[in-house]
């Protein structure tokens, strides 16, 4: 039993790490219909940013974390306004290459300047050891991870739905035209979009630094995961994620577990099922 | 929906017997290569076996309009059939590469039959899952392949009972020239063929296809297969020639630069293949020798740019310049 909920555990931790990485991704695909891979990309650099600003600055990790994601968003924003907006209106295919070629120019740049090694993470002191819940020793860094995904996801899930910048992004992500012909400047939401949804990846990457290792090959090892998240979850949504990332978060850690020599063979098999059945993901409208 | 420009109608009449020996000679020139460049020849292997790879995907992505970023599976399905065949005793290189192309086409059904009824994003995510799925059974099945340390003992006997796989590379060089010609023969064949033809109109308007009455989901299913077998022949390819195969053949990091070779060359126009796979790979040889992040970085750069400034590869740079030329003599 104990090791039943340590293991719904671990892969709750591991899919909010998910969904905040993924979440923008989806947003901004059901947005702009933008297939970017390199959506990991900012997550890595989140991952970076954070890392370096604890270890070499000595900032405290919820302020550098802070810091990473303004950092990052502000990025997202500019390379939107420069370079990806010239290919929203192009095919699948400029796209699929044109991110891929902005995945090898960050793998490349990053090992530039951090090396090949994958980056430790210096977790604070609060944030060691384990927390004693009933007679479960949970870990204290998974729990804060738990805390701080649930806090994030709440005020997102509240900007989605209540606030007047989330109902332009429905209306965008329904029917782009009609939206533009009430008076939403849909250039400047896209932008604002894609600068979120990159700022909440980077929160991700640096909350997760020690899920996720934080190596130059990063955003080439994990995109699968990020790309599953959004396929299967749907795009455009982002309840449809959540139900995503937490159910590969556990199944992946169960299955890594309780059946170490299957190793992620269950999960890619469940996606293709999962795709096959519903092409357009589980929260498909019908 | 492609913008790839529709490559012109090949209506030519058969060509006379000058034409065609003319147009035999680069494979001539290609075949003298090793009196030219002696020592170089396990590299020319290499580049043949990527152009019959990057042809294999040109026939999806080019012809059909199925982009994929999980090629590298078939590539490794056929590689890995040929070397587990050879560990186990069975060396002989046709009968082993004809093997992997079965097993290879085998794996492309299943799964295409199964990917090809989705589009978009949720294609795009099916091969690649289709591919990592092989990887990870390929990984997690260390006694059949070797797992992370590859595989180990993969050895072929001479071609045709003659031309042993010797160790400077003539055998390999000859033998997949050889296979190359084959392959690109069929391939011309068969992008010229009505079944071509009804392809490239799948791509450009499948709605339009299906109400003319043509069995979209079976003509793509078909190319499929054969994109398939022609991949598990270069991967079997790959395998028999550098005596080796490991799960990068698998990897995604293969599946997209496959991609990328192709593009550079221009996609859907045939001869892409064997501009972009040469290039691609004599640029990596130079400049991954000095650091591998040097290489990534002028990869990258020079992918967003061809992206954004020159769509048709270098292909299509050569097709415009012609066309300006054409134009400017009309005026």
């Amino acid at each position: 039993m104990t090791t039943l909920f340590t293991i719904l555990f671990f892969g709750v931790a591991y899919g909010m790490i998910l969904y905040l990485i993924s979440v923008g991704l989806s947003v901004t695909m059901g947005l702009m219909g933008f297939v970017n891979l390199a959506h990991g990309v900012f997550a890595m650099l989140g991952g970076y940013a954070t890392v370096t600003l604890m270890n070499r600055f000595g900032i405290p990790f919820l302020l550098a974390l802070i810091i990473g994601c303004i950092l990052v968003a502000a990025l997202g924003f500019v390379l939107d306004r420069t370079l990806y907006r010239h290919l929203y209106a192009r095919s699948e295919l400029d796209q699929v290459l044109f991110s891929f070629g902005l995945i090898l120019v960050s793998v490349a740049l990053v090992r530039i300047a951090w090396g090949p090694l994958a980056q430790p993470m210096q977790l604070p002191g609060y944030l060691k050891g384990q927390v004693q819940i009933f007679d479960l020793a949970l870990p204290a860094y998974r729990l804060a991870l738990v805390g701080f995904g649930a806090t994030v996801i709440a005020g997102l899930w509240f900007a989605f739905d209540r606030t007047l910048f989330g109902a332009r992004i429905r209306a965008a992500v329904d029917n782009r035209a009609m939206a533009q012909s009430i008076g939403i400047n849909t250039n400047r939401l896209f932008a604002a979009a894609f600068g979120l949804g990159t700022g909440l990846a980077a929160l991700g990457g640096g909350l997760g630094a020690d899920v996720l290792a934080i190596a130059p090959a990063y955003p080439l090892q994990y995109i699968i995961y990020f790309l599953i998240v959004v396929a299967v979850g749907g795009l455009g949504n982002i309840k449809g994620p959540f139900v995503a990332a937490l159910a590969i978060g556990m199944s992946d850690t169960a299955c890594h577990y309780l059946l170490p020599q299957a190793g992620s063979i269950f999960i890619y098999a469940f996606v293709f099922i999962i795709l096959i059945w519903r092409p357009n993901g589980i929260m498909e409208r019908r | 929906m492609t913008t790839i420009p529709a490559s012109p109608p090949v209506y030519t009449a058969a060509p006379s017997g000058m034409g065609r020996l003319l147009k035999l000679l680069p494979w001539l020139l290609v075949a003298g290569l090793p009196l030219a460049l002696p020592g170089y020849e396990p590299l020319a292997t290499q580049i043949f076996v990527m152009i019959l790879f990057a042809l294999s995907l040109d026939l999806l992505v080019g012809y059909a309009g199925i982009v994929t970023l999980g090629h590298a599976g078939l590539f490794g399905m056929g590689g890995y059939t040929a070397g587990i065949l050879s560990v186990q005793g069975i060396t002989d290189p046709v009968v082993t590469v004809l093997c992997a192309m079965v097993v290879a086409a085998l794996t492309g059904l299943v799964f295409g039959v199964a990917m090809l009824r989705t589009k978009g994003l949720t294609l795009l995510m099916l091969t690649m899952a289709s591919a990592a799925l092989l990887y990870e059974i390929a990984n997690k099945a260390t006694g059949l392949t070797g797992g992370e340390d590859g595989l180990q003992g993969v050895s072929f006997s001479p071609l045709f009972g003659v031309f042993a796989f010797d160790f400077r590379g003539k055998t390999a060089f000859f033998y997949s020239l050889a296979a190359l010609f084959l392959v690109f023969t069929f391939v011309q064949f068969l992008i010229n063929s009505p079944f071509g033809w009804s392809l490239r109109g799948i791509r450009e308007n499948d709605a339009r296809m299906a109400a003319i009455g043509c069995p979209i989901m079976r003509r793509r299913v078909i190319a499929y297969v054969i994109a398939s077998a022609l991949a598990g022949l270069a991967g079997a390819l790959q395998a028999q020639t550098t005596q080796f195969i490991a799960l990068h053949s698998l990897g995604f990091e293969l599946s997209g630069n496959i991609l990328i070779m192709l593009i550079l060359g221009g996609s859907g126009r045939l001869y892409g293949a064997f501009i972009g796979c040469p290039v691609f790979m004599l640029a990596q040889d130079q400049l991954s020798k000095q650091d591998p992040a040097n290489w990534f970085l002028g990869l990258g750069v020079i992918l967003i740019a061809f992206v954004m400034l020159a769509p048709g590869g270098i292909l299509g740079i050569g097709q415009r310049a012609i066309d300006a030329v054409k134009m400017r003599k009309l005026n």
